[in-house]
């Protein structure tokens, strides 16, 4: 009865969202304040005994809306809402009952309800009226089960060919569904579908293309051949035609890998559809061709010319499309792309934003070093006219050529800092500022030009982030410049007029280049004795700090530049420990491990000391934690900086009385073997606990120190450490007998006590070897091929290797890698499946800091033997061979 | 809404009635539904849900809802109950191993709150099978003979043959012309 109380003429809107000084005149979305409790009321008109069609379409109409916002229904709302729907059914509107099928298909009440409106549907399904027959399929094939589908499968199968298109793609499309199920079912139509592929009616023949790839999908060979078939036969809907196009590339993209020879299969068909009448097929086709794997100039060519006249379309999708293409194509082919440049820059004034943008960045991919002004003056123009997140966009494309064309820095670190000066947001500006930041860092002659840019931002520049970041840019730039005087005026300036965060960020700033540059020395002081009165407390307790440095107190001179090594993450710890702990007294920052390099206070006090054994702490469990471990030992400080660690390596069977652990750790002139020992018997305590390292297969070696443990009781995990010399900077190798030496305390179960007397007893261990791997340090480089380049190609070395039977190449690739410890570059571990041969690009750094680069080539034949060609190149010849060394060896 | 306007038509024109026909699977609940409104017998499947159809007589329009009589569906008639004027309930007379199942469920339909206002007309279909029980057999095993406070009648029918479904229908609309 709720109904009667509304105007049945009512808009959708919700009545009760009626508001008195509602502007008569504006424009309400239909769905404006639709509510799910209200509608839920409402939809109780389905149950009355005469129907109104028209109100229950609106009704529907809702919830339908509800239900693609995302609105959910309760399994009880759900249930009501679908029994009411149901009662619909005996109405004969046919929008009523459009209205109806859709929504039981959405609302999806519980699976074992739905099957009550099953019965209604079979008869639907057989009804006279094609709109009933096509939705009724649909809903049907939406909740049916395997058994049901058995016994309807007959008109199905019918369906398929029926002579209304509506009712024969409703069933292609729910066979579509019902594939991931039912996929049994489906492939006994499949003459059926054969014929709908025959069909005049471009829907259904699009409809019947797609299932019957999908069909095959898992079987390439029947994809290949489906795909023949078809491009020799009578696919004329353009759907249709798009969608054998991109199974065309699809089978492309496999073969290539199989066969690789020169003609590629398909590429005559691809190319005749780029004539294609209808543009969208046109446009595949074209895109498919640029997709291609390896695609040559060749090819690319008729493609690239569709794209071209695409670009000047009255269509905007067509320009956008075509746009956006042909700035794929600009990152692989450049070249082929340029031709278009013309149309182009006609682009860069589209009303479409996303179009001109695109455009922009294809032709500054494109572009060569004579054009870079032109085209920096056109976008000059039509920078404020387009969102924030395309001018993102932009300033990246034009960091990536300037990194391209170092020459041109000048104009386009103009261009930077002209748009740097117009109104944006923080995450353009800061686009901006991390674009030049790289340009400085990375193109030494622009770093002058920069830091000026980027002084005369801060003066107006309203984000407290980046005038933090770029004042302390300044700080460790500026006083190596050749006049660093004119930056002082920037920094003093912000110590004046920013807020507190910034001020601070300066006074650090100004007080660096009062540490490092002689001359400004004394002006600086006077600077900073200004900030003493400075109304915030850090901004205060900076400047005092650093005045008292500069003045030759308080660590003087070099503890204003601090060389914070510490781990923020071990400080954190650190901390957190301390606080732990409730402050009882003030925290010592030489409690937290540091690197060893980092603590020159450390070093000096080392050769003070005896070497006494390290106490005994808990069990390190990653290999950053053994580091950090070391760190703390004033005995190995004189070594200088960890090179490298290796990875645990478990010396004991496990369940042994002695549990040891080695990790290698190279330094320059020196290996340092870490025993980690845990003692399993609980009976014994163990003392002046060491391990004898016997170097008869280690000549190159020599022992310099011991560390024993002076006690090991049960359960504890303590550090016995064996300092071996080798040569500066040589990979000497070798391989190690050891033996645990300590003294056994028996303990007295009864009392606990431990006896007074021990013997000295003998444990033999596993060899320790150390391998050329243990000197190699993966280190990632951004640009190989230009890290390349610049190393010396005499100090290049090239040979081939047979590696033998291998599962796969990933297998041969992950193996070398696993050898020579080094790092794989842009991704070249990863092998593509399938792949025949491939490319792996390594980096390293060798003890020493000598840097090496590894290009390998692997290629794999039928009878899964793989070859090697390993080409190195490094700063010297020698270290090149050495790596060949370690790959003959290995 | 529903209930004015229904009066108002019945005051100018034809009257209207909603039905609905239940009893346990296998009784003939479609059968008889499709031979009142087509006058056929048409080959029915196991209904999964329900069928609806029109079936105008004695010029009262009859909107006769068929739930199917499977046990998974039984639970889900209560839905369809609200502005229910009558129930036909269909026992097949000649299934005496299931009259007990029968009767329980028609009496748990007695006890609808919904339906109490309904009209009980009672089928003792399937006459023309030998062995079945005529009407006071199935009267007796539903129990009908112990309502008092309810309308009711019992039919002996044959939906194959089309016996007994219009004597029912006739008292059906007897009934409901009298009411209102």
């Amino acid at each position: 009865m709720a109904a009667t109380a509304q105007d049945p003429s009512a808009p959708l809107r919700g009545p009760e969202k009626k508001d008195e000084d509602r502007d008569e005149d504006t424009e309400y979305s239909p769905f404006y304040g639709i509510e799910k409790g209200a509608v839920l009321q409402e939809a109780r008109i389905f149950n009355d005994a005469h129907i109104d069609p028209r109100k229950c379409q609106q009704v529907i109409t809702k919830l339908l809306y509800l239900l693609c916002q995302g609105e959910t229904f309760s399994q009880k709302e759900a249930t009501e809402v679908f029994f009411s729907v149901t009662k619909l059914f005996q109405n004969k509107d046919a929008n009523l009952r459009r209205m109806v099928y859709l929504v039981v298909k959405d609302v999806c009440p519980a699976s074992d309800e739905v099957i009550m409106i099953t019965s209604s549907l079979m008869k639907d399904m057989n009804s006279k009226t094609d709109l009933y027959r096509s939705n009724a399929i649909r809903v049907l094939c939406s909740i049916t089960d395997a058994q049901l589908l058995g016994q309807i499968e007959r008109y199905l199968k019918q369906a398929v060919v029926d002579k209304s298109p509506v009712v024969a793609s409703a069933v292609l499309v729910s066979a579509l569904h019902l594939l991931s199920h039912n996929s049994e079912i489906v492939k006994r139509w499949t003459n059926e579908i054969q014929e709908a592929v025959q069909s005049k009616q471009p829907m259904v023949q699009f409809h019947a293309v797609a299932l019957l790839h999908a069909l095959r999908a898992n079987d390439r060979l029947a994809v290949s051949k489906l795909v023949t078939s078809l491009t020799k036969g009578p696919v004329r809907s353009p759907l249709a035609q798009c969608l054998l196009v991109r199974y065309v590339a699809q089978v492309i993209s496999e073969s290539q890998a199989a066969s690789g020879n020169d003609s590629r299969p398909f590429y005559d068909w691809l190319e005749s559809c780029l004539r294609h009448k209808a543009e969208m097929v046109i446009f595949e086709a074209a895109r498919a061709i640029c997709n291609m794997a390896e695609v040559s100039a060749r090819e690319l060519t008729p493609a690239v010319t569709v794209l071209q006249l695409f670009l000047s379309s009255s269509k905007p999708v067509l320009r956008f499309a075509a746009v956006r293409t042909l700035n794929k194509v600009a990152m692989t082919h450049p070249m082929a792309v340029t031709n278009c440049n013309i149309d182009m820059e006609n682009l860069i004034s589209d009303q479409n934003r996303s179009i001109a943008t695109l455009a922009i960045t294809t032709l500054l991919k494109t572009g060569n070093e004579s054009s870079v002004e032109r085209l920096l003056k056109q976008i000059g123009n039509f920078m404020s006219d387009i969102a924030d997140e395309f001018k993102i966009v932009v300033v990246e494309a034009i960091r990536s050529l300037c990194l391209k064309f170092p020459q041109k820095y000048r104009a386009l670190m103009n261009f930077l800092s002209n748009v740097l000066r117009e109104d944006g947001g923080f995450e353009y500006k800061k686009a901006i500022v991390d674009s030049i930041l790289i340009l400085i860092r990375e193109i030494p002659d622009a770093k002058e030009p920069g830091l000026g840019h980027l002084c005369e931002f801060i003066e107006d520049c309203e984000f407290t982030y980046l005038s933090t970041q770029i004042l302390h840019l300044l700080g460790v730039e500026g006083p190596k410049t050749k006049d660093p005087a004119k930056y002082i005026r920037f920094i003093y300036n912000r110590i004046i007029l920013e807020n507190a965060t910034v001020r601070a960020a300066a006074v650090s700033s100004l007080a660096r280049f009062g540490a490092l540059v002689q001359e400004l020395h004394p002006r600086i002081l006077i600077l900073l004795r200004r900030a003493l009165h400075d109304n915030d407390d850090e901004v205060r307790d900076r400047a005092t700090l650093y005045l008292q440095q500069l003045e030759g107190q308080a660590g003087g001179l070099d503890a204003v530049d601090v060389k914070w090594n510490i781990p923020a993450k071990n400080l954190e710890q650190g901390l957190k420990k301390y606080m732990e702990n409730g402050f009882q007294k003030p925290f010592d920052l030489a409690s937290v491990p540091v690197a060893v390099a980092a603590s020159p206070a450390k070093e000096r006090k080392a050769p003070g000391r005896t070497l006494a054994a390290p106490a005994p702490t808990q069990a390190p469990k990653k290999q950053d934690d053994h580091a950090a471990l070391l760190k703390t030992l004033p005995q190995l400080a004189g070594l200088g900086p960890v090179f490298k660690s290796s990875a645990p390596a478990q010396l004991t069977e496990e369940e042994t009385e002695y549990n040891i652990v080695v990790v290698k750790h190279v330094f320059a002139s020196h290996v340092v073997f870490q025993f980690n020992c845990t003692n399993t018997v609980a009976e014994q305590v163990l003392e002046n606990v060491s391990v004898a390292m016997d170097l008869a297969e280690a000549e190159d070696f020599e022992e310099e120190a011991v560390l024993p443990l002076a006690s090991m009781a049960y359960g504890s995990v303590g550090q016995t450490y064996v300092v071996l010399a080798r040569p500066e900077g040589s990979m000497a190798l070798g391989k190690f007998v050891n033996i645990l030496k300590f003294k056994v305390k028996e303990i007295d179960p009864s009392t606990g006590e431990t006896e007074e007397e021990g013997y000295e007893d003998e444990y033999q261990l596993e060899d320790v070897e150390v391998t050329p791997a243990d000197y190699i340090k993966p280190v990632a480089v951004a640009n190989f091929r230009s890290v390349w380049e610049e190393l010396d190609p005499e100090s290049e070395m090239a040979d081939d290797y047979g590696l033998g039977l291998r599962d796969s190449l990933q297998d041969a690739v992950e193996a070398v890698i696993g050898i020579l410890g080094m790092q794989a570059c842009e991704g070249s571990d990863a092998v593509p499946p399938n792949a025949r041969s491939h490319t792996a690009l390594l980096a390293g750094v060798i003890v020493g800091d000598v840097q090496v680069l590894v290009r390998l080539s692997f290629g794999i034949d039928v009878s899964r033997q793989v070859a090697m060609k390993m080409v190195v190149r490094s700063d010297g010849r020698d270290v090149s061979e050495a790596i060949h060394q370690i790959i003959q060896d290995a | 809404m529903g209930l004015w306007m229904s009066r108002l038509l019945s005051i100018f024109g034809e009257k209207e009635a909603r039905i609905l026909v239940l009893g346990l699977d296998n009784a003939g609940k479609t059968t008889i539904l499709y031979r009142l409104q087509v006058g056929e017998v048409v080959s029915t499947i196991p209904t999964i849900g329900f069928n609806v159809e029109t079936v105008t007589y004695k010029n009262i329009k009859f909107q006769v809802w068929d739930l199917g009589g499977q046990t998974s569906i039984r639970p889900y008639w209560r839905c369809y109950y609200p502005n229910t004027q009558a129930i036909i309930y269909v026992v097949d007379s000649s299934d005496t191993e299931r009259i007990g199942t029968s009767r329980e469920e028609f009496h748990a339909i007695l006890e609808e709150e919904e339906l109490k206002n309904a009209l009980i007309l009672v089928y003792a279909n399937k006459q023309d099978l030998p062995g079945a029980l005529d009407d006071a057999g199935v009267a007796e095993g539903l129990g009908l003979t112990g309502i008092k406070n309810r309308d009711w009648s019992i039919f002996k029918t044959s939906a194959i043959k089309g016996e007994g479904l219009f004597e029912g229908l006739d008292w059906l609309s007897n009934m409901i012309k009298t009411k209102r």
